[in-house]
């Protein structure tokens, strides 16, 4: 069932840019070649890291788990292809700071050898439990795939809480980004069938699918998959970044506002991503673990933009190379959009799950970054934040790093869209300005949370010293209350035994004096041959005196 | 350190937005000059020059780029803004020592674009106002009225050569002729139809003033729907104008002028798109510049109804600019997510 004449609700602010889109759409999805080396991040995921399962020098199938997941929230990693693990060791991952993550590296053998999957899928996902999909999807290591790479598992999983509906995040509003849209034109029907799964899973009353109206091959795919059984709505929604961010669109949809410091589930919303849909499906469907993902190669250096099925490990060095990109004309690389991608320098980085876009700019478009000016609180910024922030305001008590100010002008509400960015006069950096400042309170909290812990600690001892002593100080004042009271009555029975030992004693004192222990009960001859020795040494004693 | 901002180009840049103000105060000036000659160049010229070199000496002390400083272009508005607002025909001294005054005190002590709280061109004209009475309220007649509209050089000797010649080319303010008849007892009506002062009125507002505040009116309007001045602003403040000069004009149309007067007659328009919309020293609130504007609007008013001075737009400005930080204070929008919505 689909229908056309749900009411819109508009966000506020918001920007209407270039889409940069068709580049990247006229040509299938291709499937990226096996790249001799894959690289697999143990940590492609919000979470803890997963724990390598295989050791160097183990051979590997395509689909094999290589890393199991540690807790909860935490997915685990497959191998991509099949190969020869030459190395388990830290390496650059897609991030700003070039940062090192264990990783397990195979060597791959062309081969492309693939574990028997064969008895694991299933036709008909309802003849599961909730409980197995959920475990499924776990096993097969799904993560949020439209950027943020929270485990699904623990999305679809909602416990007792009622999901009345669950909404497809289909608007992919960046620009130049096209795999979302890509994806929906080839595998609708994929995605469509991942969405029921999904459903079942949450035991969701109702879906929405919201779509941008910029994608109307995709929209008209869809709704040919969409078949009258379902209760799936599909809603074309305003192109207007950011319409695709998951609190935008949930208010687009539906004109409810996911609490500002809660989750969508709060107001009994899931929101999941069309390129998990398709995962979920692959896992359940063919019993598939996510070793791959679609990802838009594009920007003004790549001669032939386009979209390609790249199995995850992959440098995107490998990548570009492919796509004939001349490496002396690459500028700037960022992973994502270009509004909240962010740029790397390890270009021989992997593709992680989370990487939808590897956009590459030419030099020459690459202009030097301007001297920001003084804010003239114009209040564009204002107009155009889609969360109603103030960005005029926050970027001054950021500036003077008032963060208790800063958190009252609601900074953690900003969802970090860049829109302030595009439209300000003065060209002022301002999520930059958000980002530092959110980092520095989280970091003061942590510090003060370990302060504070230190301190109680301390509390705690001096308290228990002080405590210690004060016992003492009561048993000794208790005693010393005892004695002055009553005297006699106390010390009496001790008193008293001891008298009594020291009587004892000095009785057994008087009886050893009086005869020698060991001489004691003697018989008359006994006695009478010792009188005898007592004389003679009596005589001796007489005679060796005179 | 990589800075990620996004890769998306822009137009937006604070040079040309005050460009755009700048166009935008085009058919204002063009009336003016057309209606009162050609003083008020001179005056804008010599407020130009003043400007650039004020702001040059100060960013060279303060050891700042100074081109890239000047090209922001808000010196250059400041100093048009407060030759628009002064007698054409003061002497130069007076618009060199007041835009001098309002780059200095009114901007740069403060660190210059973005940093100060009052609005300079404003600062400027209250300065001067307050230190020379007598040449700020000289101003010129209407060429109509006159019998022989003054030549370039009639201009020139006025500014340059302290005021020789000024009588035969000077003239009351429609506000000054009510203020002054009102002191003399004489009603509001009664002077606007009388013989000698009746004919300073013009069709609807004073004879050259208002046309030259519909040259302003226009250009506003265009920096409305360009979306380069916030909307709330000059609505709320002409909306109050409106509302509450009319009101009194309802209850006692003798003593009150009324609401097209107080529109068309002094700065209003000038006023409305081009002074109170300064970004830098109003406030920046969606609401909050609706409250900015409305006080603006009733201090204009009742200044201009009660006050000594027959103009109150000054000081209106400056006094809400000193509202602006606690008005900004306590309207903050609700943030998406935190309230109502659910």
């Amino acid at each position: 069932m689909t229908t056309a004449n749900r009411k819109i609700f508009d966000f506020h602010g918001g920007l209407e840019l270039d889409e940069h889109k068709s580049i990247s759409t006229s040509r299938p999805i291709e499937i990226a070649p096996i790249p001799p080396l894959l690289v697999l991040p143990i940590i492609q995921h919000i979470g803890n890291a997963a724990k390598v399962s295989v050791s160097v020098g183990d051979t590997v199938l395509k689909g094999q788990c290589i890393a199991n997941s540690e807790g909860r929230v935490s997915a685990r990693v497959h191998a991509s292809s099949s190969g020869k693990v030459i190395a388990i060791e830290p390496r650059s991952v897609p991030h700003p700071s070039n940062l090192k993550v264990e990783s397990v590296v195979i060597q791959t053998d062309g081969r492309d050898r693939e574990i028997d999957t064969s008895n694991v899928g299933v036709t008909q996902f309802k003849t599961l439990s909730t409980r197995d999909i959920h475990q499924r999807i776990q096993d097969a290591g799904i993560v949020g795939l439209g950027g943020a790479g929270f485990p699904s598992h623990i999305k679809l999983n909602v416990g007792e809480q009622p999901v009345n509906t669950l909404i497809l995040n289909a608007a992919e509003c960046e620009p130049y980004i096209s795999c979302d849209d890509m994806l929906m034109r080839e595998h609708a029907e994929e995605i469509v069938n991942g969405l029921r799964i999904m459903q079942y899973a949450l035991s969701a009353q109702h879906c929405i699918i919201g779509i941008e109206d910029n994608k109307v091959e995709a929209f008209s795919a869809l709704q040919k998959a969409i078949t009258d059984q379902d209760d799936i709505e599909l809603v074309r929604v305003p192109t207007r970044y950011p319409a695709g961010g998951e609190r935008q669109l949930i208010y687009t949809l539906t004109g409810q506002q996911a609490p500002s410091q809660g989750r969508p589930l709060d107001i009994g919303i899931v929101c999941h991503n069309v390129g998990t849909a398709f995962a979920v499906n692959n896992a359940i469907v063919d019993g598939q673990p996510l070793t791959s993902r679609v990802v838009t190669i594009t920007g003004s250096g790549i001669p032939q933009p386009r979209n390609m099925q790249v199995r995850l490990g992959t440098p995107i060095e490998f990548l570009l190379e492919h796509c004939h990109s001349n490496k002396n004309d690459i500028g700037k690389i960022l992973i994502g959009g270009p509004m909240m991608g962010y740029q790397i320098n390890a270009y021989h980085a992997p593709i992680t799950k989370t990487c939808n876009c590897v956009l590459v700019m030419h030099q020459r478009d690459i202009t030097a970054a301007e001297t920001p000016l003084p804010c003239i609180r114009c209040g564009d910024c204002n107009d155009v934040c889609p969360v109603n922030l103030l960005p005029q305001q926050l970027y001054w008590h950021a500036r003077a790093q008032e963060f208790d100010n800063i958190q009252d002008y609601n900074l953690f509400d900003c969802i970090e869209c860049g829109c302030c960015d595009v439209v300000c006069p003065s060209r002022i950096p301002l999520v930059q300005y958000f980002r530092f400042s959110k980092t520095t309170i989280w970091q003061q909290e942590r510090d003060k949370e370990k302060s504070d812990k230190a301190r109680e600690r301390h509390e705690l001892r001096l308290e228990r010293l002080e405590r210690e002593k004060r016992e003492k100080r009561e048993r000794h004042n208790r005693k010393k209350a005892a004695l002055k009271k009553s005297p006699e009555q106390k010390d009496d029975p001790k008193k008293a035994a001891i008298l009594a030992a020291m009587k004892r004693v000095q009785e057994k004192k008087t009886q050893t004096s009086a005869a020698p222990a060991n001489t004691e009960n003697l018989n008359k001859e006994q006695q009478a041959k010792i009188d005898e020795a007592d004389a003679r040494r009596n005589k001796q004693k007489e005679s060796e005196s005179s | 350190m990589i800075i990620n901002t996004p890769q998306v180009t822009s137009p937006a840049s604070v040079s040309r937005l005050m460009l755009h103000v700048g166009y935008a105060l085009i058919p204002g000036t063009l009336a003016y000059v057309w209606l009162f000659g050609a003083g008020i160049l001179m005056q804008i010229l010599l407020a130009c020059l003043t400007a650039v070199a004020t702001e040059s000496i100060v960013l060279l002390l303060r050891k700042r780029p100074v081109l890239k400083t000047l090209s922001d272009g808000s010196a250059l508005l400041t100093a048009v803004l407060l030759a628009l607002s002064i007698p054409s025909i003061a002497p130069w001294w007076i618009i060199v020592l007041g835009t001098a005054f309002a780059i200095l005190f009114g901007k740069q002590i403060y660190g210059g674009i973005g940093y100060n709280p009052f609005n300079p061109a404003m600062l400027g004209y209250v300065m001067l106002l307050i230190s020379f009475p007598l040449e700020m309220t000289r101003w010129p007649a209407a060429m109509s009225l006159l019998e022989q509209a003054p030549s370039f050089q009639t201009s020139f000797n006025v500014i340059f050569n302290s005021g020789l010649g000024i009588d035969t080319i000077s003239g009351a303010t429609p506000f000054d002729t009510v203020k002054t008849q009102l002191r003399a007892g004489m009603d509001v009506p009664a002077t606007l139809i009388n013989s000698t002062y009746g004919k300073l009125f013009g069709s609807f507002a004073g004879v050259g003033w208002e046309m030259v505040s519909l040259g302003f009116l226009l250009g506003g309007l265009y920096l409305l729907v360009t979306r380069r001045i916030a909307w709330q602003i000059p609505v709320s403040m002409l909306g109050t104008i409106v509302v509450l000069s009319g009101l009194l004009y309802l209850i006692d149309s003798n003593y009150f002028m009324s609401p097209v007067l107080h529109l068309f007659g002094g700065a209003s328009m000038l006023g409305a798109f081009f002074i109170a919309t300064d970004p830098v020293s109003a406030a920046t609130t969606p609401k909050g510049r609706i409250y900015y504007g409305i006080g603006i609007g009733v201090l204009c008013v009742v200044m201009r109804s009660w006050g000594n001075y027959p103009e109150g737009l000054a000081f209106a400005v400056l006094l809400m600019n000193m509202a602006a930080p606690t008005i900004d204070h306590y309207t903050r929008p609700r943030v998406f997510g935190q309230g109502k919505g659910n």
